[in-house]
């Protein structure tokens, strides 16, 4: 342990590293393509089904397969992956936005528009609040996904931990594919644990402690 | 007119009609109740007044203003909404729930605080409940704050849909007293959708009973229960209520003596007074050749007179209290007792002597409002002998 640490300790941060940056951009804009996506899906019920369905159908691609696609269209290297990862975080966010946003009880949504909220102001104070933890649950799974499907990235030369694991199989070093194994599932461990703080502080609060 | 809802016509698409040719007019500081069976439009109805739904033709006006003219979110802010559900926010404390209407207006932050605690005074509530959140209320205090924000924003028109539907019995009468309360202390105009009769006997001055999107019958409580327009109304009102109602509802014609002691002023006195020895009286009325009542004579007038005048005409009294036939004993017998007098003459429209009220037959009155209600109850084993019971009662006053 301690003499793999000390051969690999800084490499080892590095692709870490790299892995954090690849993981983390792809899931920033699954949120920021997907949830305002489930937001204006709700809106239209008869486009959200189509919608969701491609999201579903596009889950359904091997990962290799899908990195292997992204090579002819964007080459080697780390923009491939995070389109790849990016994505396979859309269908868990999405779904989860739809959902929490269409289960917020229909005799609030009654009363916020009854007393003249306009549609966006029922969907930033009343909506979204009301279904963010059904969101957040959408984001963390996402989350634990995309990091562990990163460690594939490596495959088409986007470097991260992935790097670790695949020269280990084909060295048929049990070392090299723990010491990237371990450190991704830690990873996932941490930020979903992160994440379940974010969604302890985006749940509103609906009693006095 | 305040509110004008003129031929209100909704189809849904597919080709239901919910609403066909509705026509209303309300007042300011009307509480007028929509009623009907489930599917009668009376939801649908009260919510185009709010714009939540598009009439398929037809206009409505508030204060003459078209409300189709008008952008459905400043027309909302200005038009109180309670719901069955309560839909109170959850995520928000009893302030901000009551305030919601205010912020959207934009108040300054001290008088939405002032509002809020002016208003959970007004339902009776503890100014510490303003920092608690929706789910630590019972459902009875919640639905309070949901009427309080329907007011919050000052809006003269509150439309409330079935707002009471989910509390139990206590909880729904102690809320009915206080919107009646409220509503004719702040002379607000309330649009009340119910399928409880009685909780429209009992808040409106105006009912409107619908079934299957038309208007069966705009009426007071009072019209309904006297004249049912048809069947529907009579079958939504209820066999039972009619009965207990009677008491309430009952004419002066219906108690009435018919076989009245009168005499005409052309008369002798000493006529008269033989007619009052023959009938076993003191009093008569006088009346013209056409029964129209124009005074009475009591035998105190005859005994004073007796030697002075010959005719009834010369000594009776002209300033008769009488009451109208088709008047109610409920808003008559006040009257009529406090003047103290011991009958009372009954005329008609035209003014002819049709009767006589006795105090005896008062007593009667009071003794079946009273009592009349264990009188029922120990008939009501048997519907049927109940209103044959009452029909005699009728028939024999």
């Amino acid at each position: 342990m301690m003499h793999f640490l000390a051969v690999y300790g800084l490499p080892l941060v590095g692709k870490t590293w790299q892995h954090i940056y690849i993981s983390g951009i792809s899931l920033g804009l699954g949120v920021i393509f997907a949830v305002p996506l489930g937001i204006a899906l709700t809106r239209t019920k008869r486009t959200a089904n189509i919608v969701i369905s491609i999201a579903s159908m596009l889950q359904t691609i091997p990962a290799l397969a899908l990195l292997a696609f992204m090579i002819p269209i964007f080459g080697i290297g780390v923009k491939p992956a995070i389109v790849a990862l990016f994505i396979y975080s859309l269908l868990p966010i999405l779904r989860n936005t739809y959902i929490g946003m269409s289960d917020v009880d229909p005799s609030l949504k009654d009363a916020a528009k009854g007393m003249g909220m306009t549609n966006w102001q029922s969907i930033i104070k009343v909506e979204v609040p009301l279904a963010a933890p059904v969101i957040m649950s959408g984001i963390r799974l996402s989350a634990t996904y995309v990091i562990a499907w990163a460690a594939l990235a490596s495959y088409i030369g986007a470097g991260g931990l992935g790097d670790f694991i695949f020269n280990g199989l084909n060295l048929y070093r049990t070392d090299l594919i723990l010491g990237g194994s371990i450190p991704v599932i830690v990873l996932a461990l941490v930020v979903d644990w992160l994440l379940g703080k974010v969604e302890a502080a985006l749940t509103p609060r609906t009693s006095e402690e | 007119m305040f509110l004008s809802m003129e031929h209100l016509n909704k189809t849904y698409p597919g080709g239901k009609v919910a609403v066909e040719d509705f026509n209303l007019e309300v007042e300011k500081g009307e509480f007028v109740c929509f009623i009907g069976t489930s599917g009668s439009g009376k939801t649908t109805t009260m919510r185009m007044i709010n714009r939540m739904l598009q009439q398929t033709s037809g206009t409505i006006k508030i204060n003459g203003t078209d409300i189709s003219q008008m952008n459905p979110v400043e027309l909302r802010r200005k038009i109180g909404y309670v719901i069955q559900n309560i839909g109170l926010m959850p995520h928000m404390t009893i302030r901000q729930n009551i305030t919601l209407v205010p912020r959207l207006l934009k108040w300054p932050q001290d008088k939405m605080n002032q509002r809020a605690k002016e208003m959970i005074k007004l339902v009776d509530l503890p100014e510490e409940f303003l920092d608690r959140y929706p789910s630590e209320l019972s459902g009875g205090q919640q639905q309070r704050i949901g009427v309080v924000r329907a007011l919050a924003a000052d809006q003269d028109i509150i439309l409330m849909d079935e707002p009471y539907g989910a509390l139990d019995p206590i909880t729904r009468e102690s809320l009915q007293d206080l919107i009646k309360d409220l509503q004719e202390r702040l002379g607000k105009t309330i649009i009340f959708v119910t399928h409880d009769m009685d909780e429209a006997l009992t808040l409106a001055t105006k009912i409107v009973v619908m079934d299957g999107g038309k208007i069966m019958q705009v009426a007071s409580p009072d019209e309904i229960l006297q004249h049912p327009a048809n069947e529907f109304v009579e079958n939504l009102i209820g066999k039972d209520r009619l009965i207990q109602a009677r008491p309430s509802i009952t004419t002066v014609g219906q108690v009435m003596l018919k076989n009245v002691a009168s005499i005409t002023p052309d008369r002798l006195l000493k006529e008269a007074l033989k007619t009052m020895h023959d009938r076993r009286v003191d009093s008569l009325l006088v009346t013209d050749d056409g029964g129209t009542l124009k005074g009475y004579l009591d035998i105190e007038d005859i005994d004073y007179n007796f030697k002075t005048a010959t005719s009834v005409g010369d000594v009776m009294h002209d300033d008769v209290f009488y009451v109208k036939s088709d008047s109610l004993v409920r808003d008559t017998v006040e009257r009529i007792l406090k003047r103290g007098f011991k009958n009372i003459p009954v005329v008609d429209n035209d003014k002819k002597l049709v009767g006589i009220v006795t105090r005896a037959a008062l007593v009667d009155i009071v003794y079946d409002a009273l009592w009349g209600d264990d009188d029922k109850k120990t008939d009501s084993e048997d519907t049927q002998a109940a209103t044959t019971a009452a029909d005699q009662g009728g028939d024999a006053q």
